[in-house]
């Protein structure tokens, strides 16, 4: 079949060169190896067969995995407080070491309190899962991360909308960004397909497009109703 | 209805005067006179009150919230608000495209407009009613691009030092890495531009004005809807260490006047704060400012014009995406976007020969099409195609002199303050502008931020306090 012979195609570069990402697999597609163009094909396949799709799905967990399993703190596992809330003795001993990823999820980390995170130069993986303090303003404070920062999850928090996502475009290494669950965005799906459109090389989880096709004619009336001053 | 005579307090008047108004007094307290003690005056503004804020804009109602804020007792100052529109159908708060940026030249207006931010982000500490919502005021962090010719790339880069300084963020962009960032952007003839990445962006104005109000209302300000007609103040003369004569005037009472109507309420004042915008200087004009020979501190008139300006909305389906900051040309003309559906916000300011009739806010396509859209299509080819959906104009509370605000007490007409003049900047400086104007009345000098730049001296001393980057 015409798919098992482009999937076969497909596996091998994920081996052999540490990939920036699942749009890597792609330049091995095209001739000239065109991003956009390996990309079409990848999603042309992956639209119609649900195995090529799952396996899509398979190496970015993989790939992400491995940075996950290596990467913590550089060498070790993941931090975390015991049951009374304390952390280890060894902590202060990492002084030196680059911290590599943060789970901040449902912490009530706000504005100020991003200070701390800014500081960490190499953060290569942040969660900001359900956090209820963080909103647009706190994204606008995100771009020092820029150069190290490729994955960042923002489900769940309620008070990001689609105005602050726009921040999230100084982040261009970015690869995988979870906008799921935003309920402060008014229009989740073609917020998705915005800010696919403006970071092309990160995969964005999020609202299914055609969530936001439901109340048709009414979001449109709105959108151009709304900025007409009083 | 009331009379509104007053008997001369102030000392002028001869005696003959002041006897036949004792006697009308007399007549109408009789029966059958005009006088009715309980005459319904509950549509007319109190009687007496500590400071009287002319204009309700967002300017006017950031001082009443800071005067109410600084006081040192709770209900020592009072303050009345009188705004001729309740509907604010003209008033350049509401018709404001709503950016906020610190992208100035001046110190004291990035000072300004950083204050200002923090208010934003923490509006609902600042503003917050009991009982009532929260305040979302929609604010887009997408920053300021300001693109510079061959001519303009030194002066930017001397004034991002100046913003740098003051603790804003800043970046500077070489036309290569504005390609790279914004690809939609075309960037021929652009030698540099500057980026603000972090407090910069726009926000809803009418949000702001509505929780300013909300807030005052709660903390004791009095409303109320009329215009002032008149000011009666006393004068007295002094002499100037140099032994020059000068005639300090002092306002007592503000007349205000109810709309479509006669009727009107004198209000016994100590303190009257010009915030009334575009008119400002038919205000202090009332108040006596300007009235002298020219060249000198009393024939200094305040410089705040009328200026109209357009801005127009525009739809296009392949516009920039969502990272659109934004963005002023070197040409002076602008946009940004609006919503998510590629809808985009923008205008230029003509220059001093096509300054448009401020008498009424008619809206001129032609100019859209003639001095916008060809510079807007030349940065941004994908504007080649779009669609003017709606327009409006606003009126800028434009200062001829200098483009920057005028604060503080005027010299001569000792216990009139002004907060007007900002030239397009007003809605992003309101909340400072407010503290700043409060600390005056009430210590007597500026405590945060040192607006002395801006006094109303300035004026008559010839001292420019030039911003360099207006819009």
């Amino acid at each position: 079949m015409a798919a098992s012979g482009a999937r076969l195609h497909l596996v091998t570069p994920v081996w052999n060169r540490s990939t920036r990402g699942i749009r890597g697999l792609s330049r091995a597609v095209g001739p000239e190896g065109s991003q956009k163009k390996g990309r079409s094909l990848l999603q042309f396949l992956a639209d119609r067969f649900y195995d090529v799709q799952a396996l899509r799905e398979y190496l970015l967990r993989k790939q992400v995995l491995t940075v996950h399993q290596k990467n913590r703190f550089q060498g070790k596992e993941w931090i975390r407080s015991n049951a009374r809330g304390h952390f280890p003795l060894d902590f202060v001993t990492f002084q030196a070491v680059p911290v590599e990823a943060v789970d901040a999820s449902g912490c009530a980390i706000n504005y100020q309190g991003l200070d701390s995170l800014l500081a960490l130069k190499e953060l290569q993986s942040l969660w900001l899962q359900r956090c209820p303090h963080v909103d647009d303003w706190c994204l606008s404070r995100l771009h020092p991360l820029a150069n190290s920062l490729q994955e960042l999850s923002l489900a769940g928090c309620p008070r990001i909308s689609e105005r602050g996502l726009a921040c999230l475009h100084h982040l261009q290494n970015l690869r995988r960004l979870d906008i799921s669950d935003l309920p402060a965005v008014s229009n989740p799906g073609l917020t998705q397909i915005l800010v696919e459109e403006m970071l092309p090389s990160c995969e964005v989880l999020g609202a299914d497009w055609a969530q936001g096709l439901k109340s048709g004619p009414e979001e449109q009336s709105r959108d151009t109703a709304s900025p007409i001053p009083a | 209805a009331h009379d509104g005579k007053t008997v001369g307090r102030l000392g002028e008047g001869n005696q003959n005067g002041k006897l036949s108004e004792i006697k009308k007094k007399i007549q109408s307290v009789l029966p059958g006179g005009a006088w009715n003690p309980l005459y319904n005056t509950s549509h007319l503004p109190p009687e007496h009150s500590d400071v009287v804020i002319v204009g309700g804009g967002v300017i006017g109602l950031s001082v009443a919230y800071w005067l109410k804020r600084l006081e040192k007792r709770r209900g020592a100052i009072r303050v009345l608000v009188v705004e001729r529109d309740h509907t604010y159908s003209r008033a350049s708060t509401v018709l404001s495209v709503g950016g906020i940026r610190q992208q100035f030249s001046v110190p004291e207006n990035i000072q300004l407009s950083l204050f200002s931010i923090e208010f934003l982000r923490n509006i609902n500490e600042y503003l917050a009613v009991v009982d009532d919502p929260p305040l979302d005021i929609q604010f887009n962090p997408a920053g300021y691009l300001l693109l510079a010719s061959e001519k303009g790339a030194a002066v930017m880069e001397s004034n991002v030092k100046v913003q740098r300084q003051e603790g804003a963020k800043v970046c500077l962009m070489s036309p290569e890495q504005l390609r790279n960032k914004f690809p939609w952007i075309n960037t021929e003839g652009v030698a540099l531009a500057s980026y603000g990445m972090e407090h910069e962006g726009w926000f809803d104005p009418w949000c702001l004005l509505q929780g300013l109000r909300r807030k005052v209302q709660s903390m004791g300000v009095l409303f109320c809807h009329g215009e002032v007609t008149r000011f009666v103040s006393s004068s007295s003369h002094a002499v100037t260490t140099s032994g020059e004569e000068v005639t300090l005037k002092r306002i007592h009472e503000v007349h205000v006047k109810r709309d479509h109507s006669l009727e009107y309420q004198p209000v016994e004042c100590a303190i009257v704060i010009n915030a009334a915008g575009a008119w400002s200087g038919q205000i202090a004009e009332l108040a006596g400012v300007g009235k002298g020979p020219p060249g000198t501190l009393q024939g200094t008139r305040l410089p705040v014009e009328l200026r109209k300006r357009y801005v127009y909305f525009w739809h296009c389906p392949q516009g920039p995406g969502l990272e659109t900051p934004f963005v002023i040309d070197a040409s002076g003309a602008y946009f940004r976007r609006e919503g998510l559906g590629n809808n985009y916000l923008g205008g230029c300011s003509p220059t001093e020969e096509e300054e448009p009739d401020p008498g009424n806010l008619e809206v001129d396509h032609d100019f859209f099409q003639n001095k916008v859209w060809p510079p807007l299509a030349q940065r941004v080819p994908a504007f080649e195609t779009l669609k003017v959906r709606n327009a409006w104009a606003g009126y800028y509370d434009y200062n001829t002199f200098d483009q920057n605000g005028v604060v503080g007490p005027h010299p001569l007409v000792v216990n009139m303050y002004f907060a007007t003049g900002f030239s397009g900047h007003g809605l992003q400086q309101a909340p400072a502008v407010g503290r700043a104007v409060a600390e005056m009345v009430l210590d007597g000098h500026f405590q945060t931020i040192n607006l002395s730049p801006f006094l109303f001296n300035r004026f008559y001393l010839g001292v420019k306090v030039q911003e360099h980057n207006i819009i």
